[in-house]
């Protein structure tokens, strides 16, 4: 288990003070001119040697996704924007950086700004987070005050601006392109790629978007070393994570862990074991809504990982938003509930996704009735299939997955409630004679 | 989902003055010729003043954002957080029902608003003071299972508490978001795990929960009185901030002609 003192987050849960003073006594904001006086290739290069992947879900290496930054300026300016429109099921993680540990964050963006050049940054959080937003904005006011952001930046000769912009409910928004959109005023409707952000983002301007505990471990990894934090974990899964449990554990929570923790350890340690004990476990979410869900009995030997939840086990550690099922669960209409979402939230722009996720809600809804024919199992997962790779945005893929995940896992499931709803009922049979 | 304007609209819509201050505020975050940019905001704190998102409401922040009505409803009818319709006068629960509050009962919870709200959602109940619906995730899920009203969450809810919850607010009284199980926030709810080596907690709630009880404002109409308008980006360019005094938890600015003091 993690120790205390590898913990990033050491207010993760609020207990102790979010303000400047707070953060500061935690270790945070400490020589933060320091670092940036060591220049920009030495932090990139540092982000590159800790390993750390993206935390919003794709799990892409952050250090090279800001060397795609340009080195200079061809007369646009360069925007760092933070995603922190954190809406996919079962992800409640960045909620309490922005809440408990605010200053982590707002230090991680001057750091992570100045390495890409950008003396602008822009937070997105999602329009519900109203509380989260204004202790964010009160601790970026603070900043400010303290001179740690606008001119000269915390003393480091970096000019720094820092502003925080909201959403209004749309899961689409933490697409990296629709957010772009959505910050410039118009509908959440992700862009074609290429142009990638780093070539043409915000405002037509070379811009990187971030996942806010991307963000936030930054200051933390500058501080004591890519060494320290590629000590965690696997090779190229490396560093400590916030994972998020949910749903059928004795003590759901968020608690931040040496990534390639093994679940059973993860459930245990942490969440009191699983709901009537390890036998009731039925299936589990592992990565948020987008990853496929995998049978409790291949979970209970589960690494907690991107490779290992991607190869060993055909799901994803997306963004440790860890969802438990016990048997008491009707796993079909959980992922049902699932297919609504994306119907909910696709932007309707491309024509496989805005009419795929509705069809696909609909025959989904006739498998939780049991209403269905055998074959429209397979005919399901054929629309899948088709919906999968063919929008521009990977919502469609999100959609696709967790009905394609319940149907290789839970076939038998399907199969028997079409069956039993076949039989008919005593009563009727009386009826007939 | 179609998304439509009510079919009764007010005459008119203007910001109070303090939200009108405000809402210019919002505009220098942005650089020039992009002020659409400010669009959501400033929508959003519309819809803070008036309960719900009327048609002055939008053509008003389009005049004010200069852009085409069309753009500013296509905004409006895109986000799901705009209500495009009437909602109760005290207050509008949004309950979360996406899987993992759905498998934590949050249908439970919605039988309440059924029974004690209206029987569909977005119908004001009778008394005109709350409307319901369901909504996806809203990202409280180790505390499922929650609802939204007005600003805050309400969270590791039974349905009894919630039926408490909406009386309360039906009364008039106060009520305290935040975790109603009394957890902190979202620590096991066995007792902490991690984070055990540094002392006794040194707040009494957590930091939502805080803020909540500081503002009293969870369901208030928002009129921008709430809280001062602090824009430090803005100041440092005027380069009116004079003295910078740091104490324990508070910062006080003390500004060019010395007649305004802001506390945060």
């Amino acid at each position: 288990m993690l120790k205390d003192q590898d913990r990033i987050f050491t207010n993760l849960y609020g207990m102790y003070q979010s303000t400047l003073e707070g953060a500061r006594t935690r270790g945070h904001w400490d020589k933060t001119a320091d670092l940036i006086k060591k220049g920009r290739d030495w932090i990139i290069q540092e982000i590159k040697e800790s390993g750390l992947r993206g935390r919003g879900g794709a799990g892409f290496p952050t250090g090279l996704k800001w060397s795609f930054m340009p080195k200079e300026s061809d007369g646009r300016p360069s925007y760092l924007v933070v995603n922190a429109d954190e809406s996919e099921p079962g992800t409640c993680k960045d909620r309490e950086i922005m809440r408990h540990e605010p200053h982590t964050l707002i230090e991680g963006c001057l750091l992570a700004s100045f390495a890409m050049n950008a003396h602008t940054c822009y937070i997105y959080i999602r329009g519900e987070y109203i509380r989260e937003r204004e202790v964010l904005q009160r601790a970026i006011d603070e900043a400010y005050f303290a001179r740690l952001l606008g001119k000269n930046a915390a003393d480091s000769g970096w000019d720094f601006d820092l502003f925080l912009h909201h959403g209004a409910g749309a899961y689409i928004c933490g697409e990296e392109t629709a957010l772009l959109e959505s910050l410039e005023g118009k509908k959440g409707m992700p862009r074609m790629k290429p142009p990638f952000p780093a070539g043409a983002g915000l405002y037509g301007c070379p811009t990187t978007v971030n996942n806010v505990e991307s963000i936030a471990v930054v200051p933390t990894i500058l501080r004591r070393g890519a060494d320290w934090f590629a000590g965690f974990g696997r090779p190229n899964n490396t560093g400590t994570k916030l994972f998020a449990i949910s749903g059928h554990v004795n003590n759901p929570c968020v608690v931040e862990e040496s990534m390639s923790i093994p679940f059973d350890e993860l459930i245990e340690k942490h969440c009191g074991g699983i709901r009537g004990g390890w036998d009731n476990l039925k299936a589990v979410i592992p990565g948020g809504a987008s990853v496929p869900c995998v049978r409790g009995e291949h979970m209970m030997n589960a690494i907690m990982d991107f490779d290992y939840l991607r190869n060993e086990l055909g799901s994803g550690l997306g963004t440790a938003a860890v969802i438990v099922m016990d048997q008491s669960t009707d796993i079909i209409k959980a992922i049902w509930r699932l297919s609504k979402f994306y119907k909910h939230e696709s932007c309707g722009q491309c024509t496989p996704c805005r009419e795929g996720t509705g069809w696909m809600m609909r025959v989904m809804e006739r498998l939780v009735l049991g209403q269905a024919e055998d074959r429209e199992i397979d005919m399901l997962f054929e629309v899948t299939k088709q919906v999968e790779g063919h929008t521009i945005c990977a919502l469609g893929d999100a959609a696709a997955w967790p009905i394609q995940g319940l149907i290789r896992n839970f076939r038998d499931e399907i199969e028997d409630r079409i069956k039993n709803k076949d039989v008919r009922p005593a009563w009727a049979a009386v009826a007939a004679e | 989902m179609l998304r439509r304007l009510h079919s009764e609209q007010p005459e008119s819509f203007t910001f109070t003055p303090q939200n009108q201050a405000w809402a210019e505020a919002q505009l220098t975050k942005f650089p020039e010729n992009r002020a659409a940019s400010a669009i959501i905001p400033l929508l959003w704190r519309a819809q803070e003043q008036e309960g719900w998102l009327t048609k002055p409401a939008i053509e008003y922040v389009a005049d004010m954002l200069d852009i085409a009505y069309i753009r500013a409803l296509e905004v409006a009818s895109f986000y799901f957080m705009f209500q495009l319709q009437p909602v109760g006068s005290v207050a509008h629960v949004q309950v979360c029902g996406t899987t993992t509050c759905m498998i934590s009962g949050a249908d439970d919870l919605i039988t309440v608003c059924k029974a004690k709200i209206a029987s569909w959602p977005h119908k004001i109940s009778s008394d005109g003071k709350f409307s319901w619906e369901e909504v996806e995730c809203l990202g409280s899920c180790a505390n499922a299972p929650m609802v939204q009203i007005g600003k805050d969450y309400f969270e590791d809810l039974t349905p009894e508490r919630l039926m408490d919850v909406l009386q309360k607010l039906e009364n008039g009284e106060g009520v305290t978001p935040g975790p109603q199980n009394g957890r902190f926030s979202c620590e096991p709810g066995s007792g902490l795990t991690s984070l055990k080596d540094f002392g006794a907690a040194s707040s009494s709630c957590n930091a939502s929960v805080q803020l909540a009880l500081d503002h009293a404002d969870t369901t208030k109409r928002i009129d921008g009185s709430e809280v001062p308008l602090v824009t430090p980006w803005r100041d440092r360019e005027i380069e009116n901030l004079q003295s910078v005094t740091g104490s324990t938890d508070t910062v006080k600015i003390e500004k060019d002609n010395g007649a305004e003091t802001i506390e945060i």
